[in-house]
């Protein structure tokens, strides 16, 4: 069958449990290969105007041309599928993303996630006088302050207020939810309560 | 919450008619929950963010210059906290529906024209830029080596559009006569009015216009 290839790109991509599970070179070439072989097909059909007393040409190109029609689709909605896991990546960990998940990329998309970086930077830095980073304040604030436990010996963070603490591991602090938002997306803190 | 903005700080919209920071942060969170519930895109509030975020800036300094171990820091600490999730939240909805429907938006706001823009400048700057990054992805990564009739990129044919018969919950504001509701085709189209402060469930479609001239709320 047509696109069998293409389909499975997608149902593979689709149940995944990575969060980026590496680009599969080999099945999207199979799928160039039979889009190639597919339009070889339709131009050879197209020009041999001798034979076709009853219509069958016609028909089977018309089945080519949507089986072609079709992989382009597959090949554009796994790239696109891939990019918008990239995307979501950029909100949760921001701008620099850790080795093991950014080894599954592909060249072209670090090239994505290198560009997009800056479009977001360059529209966060565009609202009001002095910019607004819309990766913080993602949760809806219950309560001033978030027990965190150090996961790292991280050393001294100053806080708002002139404070310093020293984040040792495992050590526990009671800190404002603010402070601590970003430590918590890179993996520093872990919040023990609500 | 009065506490928070003093009564004398007034601003002033293009009209020079004064409004308080009150009614900027109502009119934001009123903003916010559209945004979030709607399907499409609604014309950005960006004077009233850019405005809000200078008064939390100088909210922020007042509130330092309290003692350190007074109870109000607290209470004024959280409420900045939640004005500025506000603000990002709403940022952020926008900016999801830019990036999922980058192509529909961006064509829907060249037949406004740029006197009933939509997006904010920045918002448009990052809507064309991240087109433009598609597109480039796409090609690079497979249209480049697909045979030739299939090489075109056409964004408002790939790009997802909006449902806008997707239903919504709203609230009005005040009374609203002769919405037509479509009907398909065992219906006939059919109209209703909406009293003051009723709720409903509806489609977004027939109230598109109510939401954005601020008649109806979505909930």
């Amino acid at each position: 069958m047509f696109c069998e290839k293409s389909l499975k790109l997608i149902k593979e991509l689709d149940r995944s449990q990575e969060a980026m599970p590496p680009f599969d070179d080999d099945g999207v070439r199979q799928v160039f290969e039979e889009m190639r072989g597919l339009y070889d097909q339709n131009v050879a059909a197209a020009n041999d105007t001798t034979a076709d007393p009853d219509g069958t040409a016609i028909s089977g190109i018309a089945i080519r041309h949507a089986a072609l029609e079709r992989n382009k689709r597959c090949l554009l909605a796994y790239a696109y599928n891939r990019i918008l896991r990239v995307r979501n990546m950029r909100w949760q960990f921001g701008p620099i993303l850790p080795h093991d998940i950014k080894a599954n990329f592909n060249e072209p998309e670090v090239q994505w996630f290198n560009n997009y970086n800056i479009c977001v930077a360059r529209y966060f830095k565009s609202i009001g006088a002095h910019g607004l980073d819309l990766t913080a304040d993602v949760k809806p604030p219950k309560s001033l302050y978030v027990e965190v436990r150090s996961l790292t010996d991280y050393g001294k963070l100053e806080l708002d207020n002139g404070e310093v603490v020293l984040l040792k591991k495992h050590s526990t602090h009671l800190m404002s939810r603010a402070q601590c938002e970003p430590l918590i997306t890179q993996g520093v803190l872990e919040q023990i309560s609500n | 919450m009065e506490d928070t903005f003093g009564d004398d700080d007034f601003f002033s919209d293009g009209d020079g008619e004064p409004i308080t920071a009150q009614k900027v942060l109502q009119t934001l969170e009123e903003a916010w929950l559209n945004e979030k519930f709607c399907p499409d895109l609604l014309p950005s509030q960006a004077d009233y963010v850019e405005c809000m975020m200078e008064q939390i800036q100088q909210m922020e300094e007042n509130v330092n210059k309290l003692k350190k171990n007074d109870f109000r820091v607290e209470v004024h600490h959280m409420e900045l906290a939640r004005i500025r999730y506000t603000i990002t939240s709403y940022l952020r909805s926008r900016l999801e529906k830019i990036e999922k429907n980058t192509a529909y938006i961006l064509e829907q706001e060249a037949l406004r024209g740029p006197e009933n823009s939509y997006l904010s400048e920045g918002e448009l700057i990052f809507a064309r830029d991240f087109l433009a990054l598609q597109e480039n992805h796409c090609k690079q990564l497979v249209l480049q080596h697909v045979p030739p009739p299939f090489q075109d990129f056409m964004p408002t044919q790939q790009s997802l559009v909006p449902n806008l018969r997707s239903h919504v919950f709203l609230r009005a504001k005040k009374d609203v006569d002769g919405v037509v509701i479509e009907g398909d085709r065992d219906s006939r189209d059919e109209e209703v009015d909406l009293e003051e402060n009723s709720q409903h469930i509806m489609q977004y479609k027939p109230i598109a216009n109510f939401v954005k001239d601020g008649t109806i709320q979505l909930i």
